[in-house]
């Protein structure tokens, strides 16, 4: 029984100890535990599978994804971070440039920009090619000049008040439509998804006259392309009290968790400790530095239970990302067997 | 490399002299840990597969070896074909569930906004 149980935790739970981590690697491999079959399963997957959505805030989404190993599950965010396609400026003209901002970082600047476009929409742009069309290619026009303002006062020092147009902010870029892309996309409103990104500061005479050619391309390619600003996962906590734990003792256990993990509880005049809410943990593993109490607390992870966390830049919501993240999985296992079954294996 | 120059190889198979086609290495082009250790789970999970391992052969190089020795004799093709429709299936699922559970969250909120 107890070796079953030890079993069971080196198969359930990533355990910490005070000097190191026990049980990170997935072992439920067939042949591996006698008493357990680990074949693969889709109907027992499809059983234990389940997703509970906790929150979503704007561009935010926090949602468990239960009973998937590490390996699918960083599949789903590395997708995220580098391979779900999104569009941002690749290519910029530039016409006319005398502000202090040089060509280059300007052109840098301007690629970093999140742009509120469905890359769904469009295509990707073949390699070499220089020109680009109305299916793989939005345009846009970022002309300003920094002008006096005759207006202002005399002692006046705040540059707010002396130029006009001296900040130049995302706002300013607007959409030129290519080809047919007027008729292609009637209610299309293309733009920073923020308009107040400051882009330089000019001072009179100054101007900036750029055109910019969006494309559509991965994280993996170039981060400003990656559609998430963080896209992560942690386990979920999972903390045992080995022994009551009473008195001094007990608000001594509660000083090392994060607020909220361990409640006290009076239990006939006794005050005794009880894990409340794990999931709030952080593991400082404070509690391994009392001598007292290191030995009565283990703390463990749950080895199948994702808490994952989303943070969109903007350009499209955090559940569609992690769809699309799914759909691409799918295409890359697609992609090889097709390929399995248009070249005859010898 | 037959193709080269053409098109862009996707799928390659490598065999050493005198074995079975029960140990392949598969070199997956364009591929890195996302999908290698995704699938590497799910083709270790067959019980007919004897070992399965994969490496990025050079940081520089956007490929990886894949390979699969089965037990007995049959081929190694067949588990990573499995591998790859289990791994399928496994999306499909996730992605089932992840859109409902979406629509039942988005749902109740309006619920509770009323």
């Amino acid at each position: 029984m107890a070796a079953k149980r030890r079993t069971d935790e080196m198969r359930d739970r990533v355990v910490l100890g005070e000097f190191g981590v026990r049980n990170v690697h997935t072992t439920d491999f067939p042949g591996n535990y006698s008493g357990y079959d680990d074949a693969w399963d889709q109907r027992r997957f499809e059983q234990a599978f389940r997703v509970d959505v906790i929150r979503e805030e704007g561009d935010e989404l926090e949602f468990d994804m239960v009973g998937i190993d590490a390996a699918i599950a960083n599949a789903f965010r590395r997708i995220l971070l580098a391979e779900v396609p999104t569009m941002a400026v690749e290519k910029v003209f530039v016409y006319n440039n005398t502000s202090i901002v040089q060509d280059e970082i300007l052109a840098h600047r301007l690629g970093l920009i999140p742009i509120r476009a469905d890359p769904r929409l469009f295509e990707y742009r073949n390699q070499g090619d220089e020109e680009g069309t109305e299916i793989d290619t939005l345009q846009f026009q970022l002309k300003i000049k920094c002008s006096r303002n005759s207006q202002a006062a005399k002692e006046s020092s705040d540059p707010n008040e002396l130029y006009f147009n001296h900040k130049v902010y995302s706002k300013h870029m607007t959409w030129v439509p290519l080809g047919n892309q007027t008729d292609l996309f009637p209610d299309a409103d293309f733009r920073p998804v923020h308009d107040d990104i400051l882009i330089a500061l000019l001072r009179p005479g100054q101007e900036i006259d750029v055109l910019m050619h969006c494309v559509k391309g991965i994280g993996k390619d170039h981060a400003k392309f990656s559609p998430v600003a963080t896209a992560s996962y942690r386990l979920l906590p999972d903390i045992t009290l080995l022994q009551p734990i009473e008195d001094e003792a007990a608000e001594l256990l509660q000083k090392c968790f994060s607020p909220g993990v361990i409640e006290i509880q009076n239990v006939k005049g006794k005050k005794v400790a009880r894990v409340a809410n794990a999931r709030l943990d952080t593991f400082s593993r404070e509690v391994f530095r009392h001598e007292s109490l290191k030995n009565l607390v283990r703390l463990a992870r749950v080895r199948n239970h994702y808490i994952f966390s989303v943070e969109s830049t903007g350009i499209l919501p955090p559940d569609v990302l992690v769809s699309e993240a799914i759909k691409i999985l799918m295409g890359k296992c697609q992609r090889f067997l097709n390929e399995l079954d248009s070249v005859p294996m010898e | 490399m037959a193709e080269e120059g053409e098109r862009k190889a996707v799928l390659e198979t490598v065999q050493a002299d005198g074995t079975d086609g029960n140990c392949v290495t598969f070199v997956l082009h364009d591929e890195d840990h996302t999908l290698g250790n995704a699938l590497r789970y799910m083709v270790m999970k067959n019980p007919d597969v004897e070992f399965c391992g994969y490496c990025i052969t050079h940081p520089s190089e956007s490929k990886i070896n894949f390979r699969i020795q089965t037990r007995g004799t049959l081929p190694a093709v067949e588990p990573f074909r499995k591998g790859l429709n289990d791994l399928m299936g496994v999306c499909q699922h996730v992605l089932n569930t992840f859109e409902r559970s979406m629509k039942e969250y988005r749902a109740q909120r309006e619920e509770e906004m009323q």
